[in-house]
């Protein structure tokens, strides 16, 4: 269990995240999704208390981290591959962390089995892929068999049959009721991970729901509908009657009409007294990929632009290496309203066209993006319409848990065989 | 099979609970049946101890254990489909600086560049002891002690401890290292605390062995009637009061390295605090209202204060003022590395 009260974190004038409030239970996957330099990394680091809150705290499991009797025991982390002296191997750098926390050495040999590194237990971590680098992170956070499981982008660099284990990984740490809390960018792995995410944008919370949930607030679903080649005006006489039983009618690329707002018996049912034939009538379920990218697109930082080579072209001006003006060097933001990735004009099947969110905070033509000035308020006009009305919506956060007496006991511990089972899971 | 934790199951922390009669019924079925304990008394002052956990009983053969503390799990909280929270069947038990002394002790020794330094060190001091009593003669010795040999050597083998004390930090926070190792024990001050012991003990082992070994190497290829046995004063500024400095001077490394958090900055800020009281006098000589704390300065430069603890000339004091001079300024510098350490973020 994390719980978060009011986060706030400030780097100068730079506010890294702002009034963060959410709870990470245990028995799930939950998901922390956000753009880049959305403040992931940041929230991460205050819950393991490397970072003081400049205001709001946040507790594991009714403590601050720092309290915690023996932090490794509770809690394992994986922040970043990297972090490990590349002189040391694999192997004596679990040892040193797990003497740390007075974890046996055996211990330390059975996690590097666990993630599969045993033939490398001995190699400097020097010469370890990022793979290997994730492995034995996530080998580190095992050590203690915690009760929370922080991973930061666990699957970066991991091959096909890396992400698959981990992703049934960590379903089985949650399934045994830990706590676990993943970050990724990988859009795709955490629909198929998470059961519950927390998005967050500019350092703000813009979603604490389930990924079903989050997926059907934040996408259109939509029905394809083809009527027949070379009958234009079947497609018209549909469109009208669509159009007036309130369903809103958009023309696809292909000549297919993009329906939204009707159910697709009662399109069918419009057809039929339309008197139109229908070649197709098929349900578009958005992906969590396309959820994700309407809620953050206004809360993007860094957005790519097409290359446009101008610089490298014949200089216009006789100067050499100048940067001809307009080009779009640097971080200059793009066109709005596109995401991340396109350029613009391109037509994303399955795209729905959002609302053209409001201008960015930030002076189109500048280098950089500036950083938000000030804390903004809540719903600040940075997140886009989608975005907002999300934050504004019913808090779907399941309810906060009632405090309970202390003497109660918590929920019945697991059943020994989960226990054996993890037993000879982790012995594997 | 054994439970990983066996060592601690066998050897528990001090149970932190009261006496209470351990049930002895064997392994037991589910949780829920496990006999009624009675809830931790709220006069128990450990704070960890708010939420009790029972202890689910899952290994065979173990001697009924006294019911453990298990980890906090704060208020309780509605799991997801019906599963408990997880709840180790390990039992936790506190930390304390031993445990870290452990890590400390297997990261030093596990990377090759102190393995490196510490053995250049020895070199040289050895190296260069023994190449120094051997090429002397007794009559060299009329007016200094035998013991003199291990000066040379120890003032460039203060350059590797002066060197090693900074990486030992600065390694953490440039390989990132820092961040896991604080992760894994929150307890900020005691990593540096443990970091300052097992270094100190090191190189003043290291040192002190070395030096040792060229005094008494030296007292033996130089003695005889024509030469001055060194005194008992003598045999000490020259071993143990020379390890010391070297190994202070080390651990005022540490804790620059730990203010600075940077290997390059940190090795220059210590060249400097070495080389400075050596060069600035002969600038600050040229006045005469600075004249005095010129020769100070030059009387507690690091090559002087060897000096005076190898009694290389009569005129020197014995060394030990320079000695606790160098303890407090490292002293302070602790205080302030141990100060921002908790203070900043990692």
């Amino acid at each position: 269990m994390i719980e978060a009260v009011g986060l706030t974190k400030r780097y100068g004038a730079k506010t890294a995240v702002y009034n963060l409030s959410f709870q990470v239970r245990p028995g799930a996957v939950t998901g922390f999704l956000g753009p880049n330099g959305s403040g992931k990394s940041t929230t991460m680091r205050m819950i393991l208390g490397l970072d003081e809150p400049t205001a709001g705290h946040v507790t594991v499991g009714g403590y601050p981290f720092g309290k915690l009797p023996n932090a490794p025991r509770q809690v394992g982390a994986l922040l970043d591959a990297k972090a490990v002296h590349g002189g040391r191997s694999a192997r004596q750098h679990l040892l040193c962390l797990a003497q740390l926390s007075g974890i046996p050495a055996r211990r330390v040999d059975e996690v590097l089995g666990v993630v599969g590194l045993q033939n490398a237990a001995r190699k400097r971590s020097k010469g370890f892929s990022l793979g290997m680098g994730q492995r034995l992170g996530i080998a580190a956070a095992l050590l203690g068999d915690p009760q929370v499981l922080l991973f930061d982008e666990p699957v970066n660099g991991l091959d096909p049959e890396g992400i698959l284990w981990v992703r049934n990984f960590m379903k089985q740490l949650a399934s045994e009721g830990r706590t676990v809390f993943v970050s990724s960018h990988l859009m795709s792995e955490m629909a198929l991970t998470a059961d519950h995410l927390i998005v967050i944008g500019r350092g703000q919370l813009l979603a604490d729901m389930n990924v079903k949930d989050f997926i059907s607030y934040n996408s259109a679903d939509f029905a394809r509908v083809r009527t027949p080649e070379g009958d234009p005006g079947q497609r018209e006489k549909l469109t009208a009657a669509l159009s007036e039983a309130g369903g809103q009618v958009l023309p696809e690329q292909d000549g297919a009409l993009r329906v939204t707002g009707l159910p697709l018996p009662r399109i069918s049912d419009l057809a039929h007294k339309a008197d139109v034939r229908l070649w197709e009538l098929s349900p578009h379920q958005a992906s969590l990929e396309e959820a994700y990218m309407r809620m953050t697109q206004g809360a993007v930082d860094y957005r790519s632009t097409i290359d446009e080579r101008a610089a490298l072209q014949q200089p216009q001006q006789p100067v050499p290496g100048a940067v001809p003006q307009g080009a779009p060097y640097g971080y200059a933001p793009g066109a709005q309203g596109q995401p991340v990735g396109f350029p613009p004009g391109t037509v994303l099947p399955g795209y729905a066209e959002p609302p053209a969110p409001p201008r960015q905070p930030h002076a189109p033509g500048g280098a950089m993006p500036s950083a938000p000035a000030a804390p903004a308020p809540p719903a600040a006009p940075a997140t886009s319409a989608p975005a907002a009305a999300a934050a504004a919506m019913p808090p779907t956060a399941p309810p906060a848990a009632p405090a309970a007496p202390p003497a109660q006991p918590p929920a019945a511990p697991p059943a020994p065989a989960d226990l054996t089972k993890s037993d000879t899971e982790d012995a594997r | 099979m054994t439970t990983p934790y066996q060592q601690q199951s066998q050897a528990p922390i001090p149970p932190q609970s009261p006496p209470q009669s351990p049930p002895q019924s064997p392994p037991q079925g589910p949780p829920q049946a496990a006999p009624p304990m009675p809830p931790q008394a709220p006069h128990q002052t450990n704070p960890y101890q708010a939420a009790p956990h029972h202890h689910a009983p899952h290994h065979h053969t173990q001697p009924p254990q006294p019911p453990h503390q298990q980890m906090p799990s704060g208020p309780p909280s509605q799991p997801y489909a019906g599963v408990g929270p997880y709840t180790s069947p390990i039992p936790v038990r506190r930390t304390s600086l031993g445990n870290a002394l452990a890590s400390e002790w297997t990261k030093i020794k596990s990377v090759r560049s102190t393995i490196w330094t510490l053995g250049v060190m020895v070199a040289l001091v050895i190296g260069i002891g023994l190449l120094v009593a051997a090429t002397t003669a007794d009559s060299d010795y009329d007016t200094v002690p035998t013991t003199l040999p291990g000066f040379f050597g120890t003032l460039l083998g203060q350059l590797c401890v002066v060197t090693l004390g900074v990486l030992v930090i600065t390694s953490e926070y440039s390989t990132g290292m820092i961040r896991t190792t604080l992760t894994a024990c929150p307890q900020r001050s005691r990593v540096l605390t443990a970091k300052a012991l097992v270094f100190f003990a090191l190189s003043f082992t290291s040192t002190t062995v070395a030096l040792v070994l060229v005094a008494y190497a030296s007292m033996g290829m130089h003695s005889g009637p024509a030469v001055a046995e060194p005194t008992g004063d003598q045999i000490l500024g020259a071993t143990v009061g020379a390890g010391l400095y070297v190994s202070l001077l080390g651990l005022l490394s540490l804790a620059v390295g730990a203010i600075l958090r940077h290997s390059a900055g940190a090795i220059t800020t210590m060249l400097g605090v070495m080389l400075l009281p050596s060069i600035l006098p002969a600038f600050l000589m040229m006045s005469d209202s600075l004249r005095d704390l010129g020769s100070k300065m030059l009387e507690y430069s690091s090559p002087q204060s060897l000096a005076s603890l190898f009694q290389i000339d009569d005129g020197l004091n014995n060394g030990w003022p320079q000695l606790s001079v160098l303890a407090g300024i490292t002293a302070a510098a602790m205080v302030a590395a141990y100060a921002l350490l908790e203070k900043r973020d990692v």
